[in-house]
């Protein structure tokens, strides 16, 4: 060993700078208005006590070559110290049937199901049943360590003793004879399209007694404890499955193999109606957290963790691709012991919002023993009375969908995509120390099956003014700029674009975006299309916007699903046939495959990106069209933008160009065109079609940001920079640059209310 | 097939001139294999000072578990790149690059 890694003493050891506190959080809203209550819920060891403020952001933590971090304190009861606990994270999706009579009084019984496991002979797993892990009562049809097939009943464990495939579909099956005392455990590997050999095991014993137990009976979970102490009647339970389980049956009495094969079925055989007890179809309710039995005893239950519904069940023939055309072929829920939706922490301290609050970008600032944690929330102005006529539309949905992103640092593929080391922080190793906080919709579960459903009620590492220039962060050098303009604004948040459409935005004359407002809702696409017919006027300051298409859950506010169909820069794909959003039926995946193209909207569309350099923008010819002289009012620079935090310029990370064909209005105007990207810029790849290899910013002539400008009918008009590097360039110099200046210009002129007028005929774009 | 050639100094010569922006080919290859091959121990780099300081560390637990950190610190990205350039180039030539 010579050299560097000499000089480096080995691989060192645990670092100084390691945390002995863990602190954490989350709110029970973000967005609110005055008058209203946040709840934070707080959860911290090794400290007695933890400091809160409440702060107005008007910057991010941006280090020594930024303009410094400026917070403006808010006067309120629930600055100071707090005493500390800990609360706990329990990680795992499942379903739970609360406790019937019909379940408890059980002597002799069937149970059955279709199941896909994804993990068989990673730890034991629970599929059904009522089975408690620490009293070994009731019974219980699970995964053994070896992923087999096995029956917990009392003391009696009966295994198949041939392990489980995993994603295939297996019929498995128990009965109990009580006046017998026969136990048979049915294992079958399906048929499929693949030339896999089916197969069938079946064991039997004889169990002398059985332990009853009056307990709810349960999905994908074991009970491990009466009670967890947290909000809720929910169980404490163990044993998580990972798969998907499908058509679940209980009968009242032991049926034999061919019944049992026979319940699988749609519809309960006539001979078989009466020894049913539940018969459990979760293709019905699809969009919520309902499972129903079709039985006339209607044994409902709940799902817990939100597991991921609309999912392919066994027999999903490939005919129909939209669950809503065919539910009974999309009867599976698939199950991750990773889950995680919501903490249902306690409330630690509420802070009540000022009546003359102002609308702003605000944070519970945390500290204890020298850990911070701190949690975003924006506070809009009171209802029905806008203080500005400018907004700026927080990226609420974006940030979610990013929650706590753990593929960047863990991916080995991270430092080839960005073209520079991964760097992390305190906050950010919190999420390697603790996997229970779950993961984002750019991750995988740990079974390999993408994450498709996000929620902020869990503490989140991303959503914050400190650590990495991403989403949130960056999203404050706006702020800065903004509040560096001289003029007012309000905030909005996506959530409340989503909740309440084209009223929110009525009010405003200008909106001003984030730095990567990536995911919208059809109702936010809808109502920002039609404020801008109406004469709203948009700057879109950031790149890659408007891409991928997402649906919130129609009952739990903040709970995003993204399913990541067929193409777009992706870290994982959705299973063929599960393109569809559980929670709407909308199709899932780029809005340019749901004729919303982001061109449409914005000019221009994401076209590449690369994490190394940011480059700068050229003026083009149209920048001195007459239309765009209030753009460049006192900037003489041709090149726009060698500068900057991010990566050294304004054009860079994420990157759009116009493109007609997707809807780049012709009379638009490119005022502005980067040029000179890196290697790592690479095409998107719904760009490629076919693999040439041509691809790179050094030799693809598609890869450019275009600073984009066009007028609307009804007065209105769109000024798009098309990068997300670009909110980094502000601060140079103190604001004294062309990049602000040029921004600040647009601001002005689109806040004057002057109407803009669509040339009767322009050049295209 | 690209394999790494560690008489290729000018590689090296050219990534510490310039560790962010346009490389010429044959840089680009070799970074490409430096960034992927570490399966578990992948060098990061940990921010102990805001955008100020970082600290090189190695992810453990076949890089899903948190990182390990070493006692060198960095004032400045493109000096950490360059660091993290040697140690790889030493792990893969089996002798330290030749250049500081």
């Amino acid at each position: 060993m010579g050299g560097v890694q000499a000089a480096l003493g080995g691989d060192g050891g645990r670092a100084s700078a390691h945390r002995m506190t863990m602190l954490m959080a989350y709110a029970d809203a973000i967005s609110v208005r005055p008058g209203d209550t946040i709840g934070f819920k707080v959860s911290c060891d090794a400290a007695e006590h933890y400091n809160a403020r409440i702060v107005r952001l008007l910057s991010p933590e941006a280090g020594p070559m930024a303009p410094p971090f400026r917070t403006e304190p808010v006067d309120t009861p629930v600055n100071g110290r707090h005493p500390a606990r800990t609360q706990p994270l329990r990680a795992g999706s499942w379903a739970m049937v609360p406790a019937h009579p019909l379940i408890g009084s059980l002597r002799s019984f069937s149970i059955a199901a279709l199941i896909w496991p994804t993990l068989p002979g990673d730890g034991r797993q629970a599929i059904a049943g009522t089975w408690s892990e620490s009293a070994c009562t009731g019974f219980g049809l699970m995964l053994n360590e070896a992923g087999e097939a096995e029956l917990r009943l009392g003391g009696t464990v009966l295994r198949s003793g041939e392990k489980l495939l995993p994603r295939k579909w297996h019929f498995v099956a128990a009965s109990y004879d009580a006046a017998t005392g026969a136990v048979v455990l049915h294992q079958d590997l399906l048929a499929d399209k693949t030339m896999t050999v089916a197969s069938s095991v079946t064991r039997q014993t004889t169990a002398s007694s059985v332990a009853s137990r009056n307990g709810a009976l349960l999905f994908a979970a074991w009970h491990v404890a009466d009670s967890d102490g947290l909000a809720g009647d929910l169980p404490m339970v163990g044993g998580c499955f990972n798969g998907k389980i499908e058509r679940p049956r209980l009968a009242n009495r032991a049926l034999d193999r061919g019944a049992l094969l026979a319940l699988m079925g749609g519809t309960i055989p006539a001979g078989l109606v009466e020894t049913i007890v539940a018969s459990w179809d979760f293709s019905r309710d699809i969009e919520t957290e309902v499972i129903r039995d079709t039985s006339p005893n209607r044994l409902n239950g709940v799902t817990v963790n939100l597991p991921a519904r609309a999912m392919i069940g066994q027999n999903w023939d490939g005919s129909e691709m939209n669950w809503r055309h065919a539910p009974h072929q999309y009867g599976a829920i698939h199950f991750h012991d990773d889950d995680m939706i919501d903490a249902r922490w306690e409330t630690d301290f509420s802070f009540a919002v000022p009546a003359d609050l102002r609308s702003g970008c605000y944070a519970a600032m945390l500290e204890a023993a020298g850990a911070q944690f701190q949690v975003a929330f924006f506070v809009r102005p009171p209802k029905g009375r806008p203080t500005a006529d400018i907004v700026y539309l927080a990226s609420s949905a974006t940030y979610t969908v990013y929650c706590n992103n753990i593929g960047r640092i863990r991916s080995v593929m991270t430092e080839a995509v960005q073209g520079r080391l991964t760097v992390i922080d305190a906050i950010d190793i919190l999420l390697l120390e603790h996997p229970e906080l779950g993961y984002s919709t750019y991750d995988r579960h740990r079974d390999g099956s993408g994450i498709c459903y996000s929620s902020r009620l869990r503490p989140a590492t991303n959503i914050r003014p400190t650590g990495r220039f991403w989403n949130y962060c960056i999203d404050l050098f706006i702020v800065d700029w903004l509040e560096r303009s001289g003029l007012a604004y309000d905030v909005i948040t996506d959530d409340d674009l989503h909740a309440e459409g084209l009223d929110l935005l009525r009010p405003y004359r200008v909106l001003v975006t984030g730095s990567h407002p990536e995911y919208e809702s059809l109702q936010m696409m809808d109502a920002l299309d039609g404020w801008m017919r109406q004469g709203g006027r948009m700057m879109y300051l950031g790149g890659n916007g408007f891409y991928w298409r997402i649906a919130y859950h129609p009952m739990r506010p903040g709970t995003i699903e993204v399913r990541r169909s067929e193409d777009g820069t992706r870290a994982w794909d959705a299973e063929v046939g599960e393109y569809y959003h559980s929670f709407t039926g909308e199709y899932g995946g780029l809005w340019r495959r749901n004729n919303r193209a982001p061109q449409a909207l914005a000019g221009v569309g994401f076209i590449s990106q690369g994490f190394d350099h940011s480059s700068y923008y050229r003026r083009t010819d149209a920048a001195h069209d007459a239309r765009t002289a209030f753009i460049f009012d006192g900037v003489a620079e041709e090149i726009l933008g060698d500068f900057g935090i991010l990566q050294g310029g304004a054009a860079g990370l994420e990157i759009d160009c116009v493109d007609p064909m997707l809807g780049t209005p012709p009379h638009a105007l490119v005022v502005a065109r980067s040029e000179n990207h890196s290697n790592t810029y690479e095409l998107v790849n719904e760009e490629v079609r076919v693999a040439h290899g041509l691809t790179d910013g050094v030799i693809n002539q598609q890869i450019h940001a275009d600073m984009v400008f066009f007028e609307t009918q009804s007065g209105g008009a769109v000024f798009s920079t098309g990068s997300i590097a670009y909110a980094g360039s502000f601060g140079h110099r103190d604001f004294a640059n062309p990049i602000a200046r040029l921004t600040w210009n647009v601001l002005r002129r689109f806040a004057d209310p002057a109407p803009f007028s669509v040339p009767r005929s322009g050049p295209p774009a | 097939m690209y394999r790494f050639d560690a008489s290729r100094l000018d590689l090296a010569r050219e990534y510490k001139a310039r560790p962010f922006g346009e490389h010429s080919p044959d840089l680009q290859y070799l970074l490409n294999l430096m960034r992927t091959r570490e399966t578990d121990g992948r060098h990061v780099l940990v921010m102990t000072q805001p955008h100020a300081q970082w600290t090189l560390a190695r992810l453990t637990n076949g890089n899903q578990g948190p990182p390990r950190l070493t006692n060198v610190t960095f004032d400045n990205l493109e000096a950490a790149e360059w660091a993290v350039f040697r140690l790889r180039w030493e792990a893969m030539a089996g002798a330290p690059l030749p250049i500081e």
